[in-house]
């Protein structure tokens, strides 16, 4: 019994080792590029020519920051911080709205009207593209940031409904809605008073998802801005890339500086992660 | 995932209680429904028949003047679209990127997954950084890559270099058959995290009372995770196969800053093939036949999955 025991334990050993032998390759692989982006960002153009990109920089210089800023990287910067801020506001405020009748309020048309929107998944913005790049002329927005709020929620919208109305379905019991009807709370006040404040978690994680996606978000910002002055950050890498082309270490600073909200935000609140995640998860 | 369930309603009578109670449903409803209702229509639902619209014209995009051509007459977009050889070697690369996202993302998420949820806690800091991927930027991927794969000083041709003892360059990107794997490669890279996250979702959905009765009954972790949790976690491995599926059939902005499609048309996928005709040839007719296809096919596609799915659940 005891030698049997004792053999599971070896066995439970290895596996783990094996384990994280291969944790820590994916690791390497997850990490090593950051890296080799954020070392390569702190040294000069003929450090690199001269030495490759796998020794340490020699020596360190920061210099390539300040150059960046000189060349317009806040506003690239700022303009995606108005874009994001403004679409994920408006995405998580007309979620929650819809996802309150889809998960909690008994109508016929409940069910077709979720299937619909989450449908709607898998409609590719590139079918979209063409008209809403003519919307956005004829309205007078075009080569603006503000074109580009729009698509930006519409097409958060399907898996944040889904996502959301599932949470909703699955976090808040039936009673607390039910002793707050009682003490007479109207369907508007049981929105704003109950659901909404609960609905916190699921809300967050959804934040986390489509800031990322929207501050990434590449194919409708380069098709609807054209000018330096409305162009956002993915598109500040190929600004920049046109106005240095050899100087690689200076394009990594730029692409440094382009994550670095993106993973301080992340560092903060990525127990956020999951919890949100869970019942649209579960659901499937 | 659109499964159609049934709800059973006895309809009210009119003039009952119940009645006026389900008026005010229906209005608090539509209400709260009406923004979401009214973006998607703006900007999907528009936006599809229009592109269906200008499918049936001939149009560079900018001049006032547009030709009617017709839809499956000789001449027209959809005709020149079925022949198109280019359009149908993207798809057909579209089909390859899909089979091979799912092969690679979902068994590399699981596992990340299967690690960070029989750890626990302490092994919190492997989660963090098996995220950062999915933070970055396509087109920040796509030129680190780029510059990774280069054949001057890039990291593979350096590490090939090294284990050679003399020069070697490895061109990942150049040629044709391995520029399409290496951008699936840098894809799964990318991707990875999100399923990871998903997975671990899907794990800690499963109630922890199931864990402690299969050790009770003498099972190990791997059996659990064999016997217990992997069947438990079907419908959200079905949820993520679809996901990974119609993201890779829309694919776009990786391959359109790594290779734009090329060398020649070898990597070229359904996205990029529409970008190309309609904001770099100005053909906006014939982009949007091209968009139009692509929104077919992926449909179709998803709907039979979906049927496989759901047939397969049904023993």
């Amino acid at each position: 019994m005891a030698d049997e025991y004792r053999k599971a334990r070896i066995k439970k050993n290895i596996v783990w080792t094996i384990a994280f032998f291969f944790a820590i390759i994916w690791l390497l692989v997850a990490f090593i590029p950051f890296l080799f982006m954020i070392l390569n960002s702190l040294r000069g153009q003929g450090d690199m020519l001269q030495h490759g990109v796998f020794t340490l920089p020699q020596p360190f210089i920061f210099s390539n920051y300040p150059a960046i800023m000189k060349q317009g990287f806040m506003g690239y910067f700022m303009r995606s911080v108005i874009v994001v801020a403004i679409s994920l506001t408006i995405l998580l405020f007309a979620t929650a709205c819809a996802s309150y009748p889809l998960s909690r309020m008994r109508f016929r048309l409940r069910l077709p009207l979720r299937a619909l929107i989450v449908a709607m998944m898998s409609v590719p913005m590139h079918v979209t593209l063409i008209p809403i790049f003519k919307m956005a002329n004829k309205v007078g927005i075009y080569d603006s940031i503000w074109a580009l709020i729009g698509p930006y929620v519409a097409f958060g919208l399907p898996l944040a409904t889904f996502i959301l109305s599932s949470f909703m379905e699955q976090t808040i019991p039936k009673e607390v809605e039910e002793a707050a009807e009682i003490d007479g709370c109207g369907r508007y006040a049981m929105f704003f008073r109950i659901i909404f404040p609960l609905s916190k978690a699921g809300l967050s994680t959804l934040a986390i998802y489509n800031g990322v996606h929207m501050w990434n978000e590449f194919a409708f910002a380069n098709t609807l801005t054209q000018s330096k002055a409305a162009k956002t950050l993915p598109l500040a890498l190929s600004a920049f890339k046109g106005e240095n082309t050899i100087n690689t270490p200076l394009i990594l600073a730029v692409l440094t500086l382009s994550v670095l909200p993106m993973i301080i935000l992340f560092l903060i609140f990525q127990d956020k992660l999951v919890k949100g995640m869970m019942a649209g998860a579960v659901k499937g | 995932m659109a499964k159609q369930q049934k709800e059973m309603f006895e309809k009210p009578v009119k003039g009952t209680l119940a009645y006026a109670r389900a008026v005010s449903t229906r209005k608090a409803a539509a209400v709260f429904l009406a923004p979401v209702i009214l973006l998607l229509v703006i900007f999907m639902v528009y936006p599809i028949i229009d592109t269906f619209v200008t499918s049936g014209y001939r149009w560079n995009g900018i001049s006032a003047d547009k030709q009617w051509l017709g839809f499956f007459n000789a001449g027209s977009n959809w005709n020149e679209l079925i022949h198109d050889d280019n359009f149908w070697h993207a798809f057909r690369n579209n089909i390859i990127v899909m089979v091979f996202s799912i092969l690679l993302q979902m068994p590399i998420g699981m596992l990340l997954a299967t690690f960070l949820d029989a750890g626990g806690k302490k092994l919190n800091i492997f989660k963090t950084i098996w995220f950062f991927p999915y933070l970055m930027s396509s087109t920040a991927i796509a030129f680190l890559f780029t510059y990774a794969l280069a054949t001057n000083d890039g990291l593979i041709t350096a590490a090939a270099t090294l284990i050679r003892g003399k020069r070697t360059a490895i061109d990942l990107l150049g040629r044709s058959p391995h520029a399409l794997f290496t951008v699936i490669g840098v894809m799964a890279w990318q991707f990875a995290p999100f399923y990871m996250v998903y997975f671990i979702a899907g794990y800690s959905g499963i109630d922890e009372s199931l864990y402690e009765a299969a050790v009770i009954d003498g099972a190990t972790r791997g059996q659990y995770i064999r016997r217990v949790a992997l069947p438990l976690l079907k419908p959200t491995i079905k949820a993520a196969c679809t996901m990974s599926l119609i993201g890779s059939l829309k694919y776009f902005d990786l391959i359109w800053n790594m290779t734009q499609g090329g060398p020649g048309v070898t990597s070229e996928l359904m996205a990029t093939y529409m970008y190309k005709q309609s904001f770099k040839n100005f053909k906006m007719g014939y982009g949007s036949a091209v968009a139009a296809g692509m929104f077919i096919l992926i449909t179709l596609i998803a709907l039979l999955f979906n049927r496989i799915f759901e047939s397969k659940e049904d023993y």
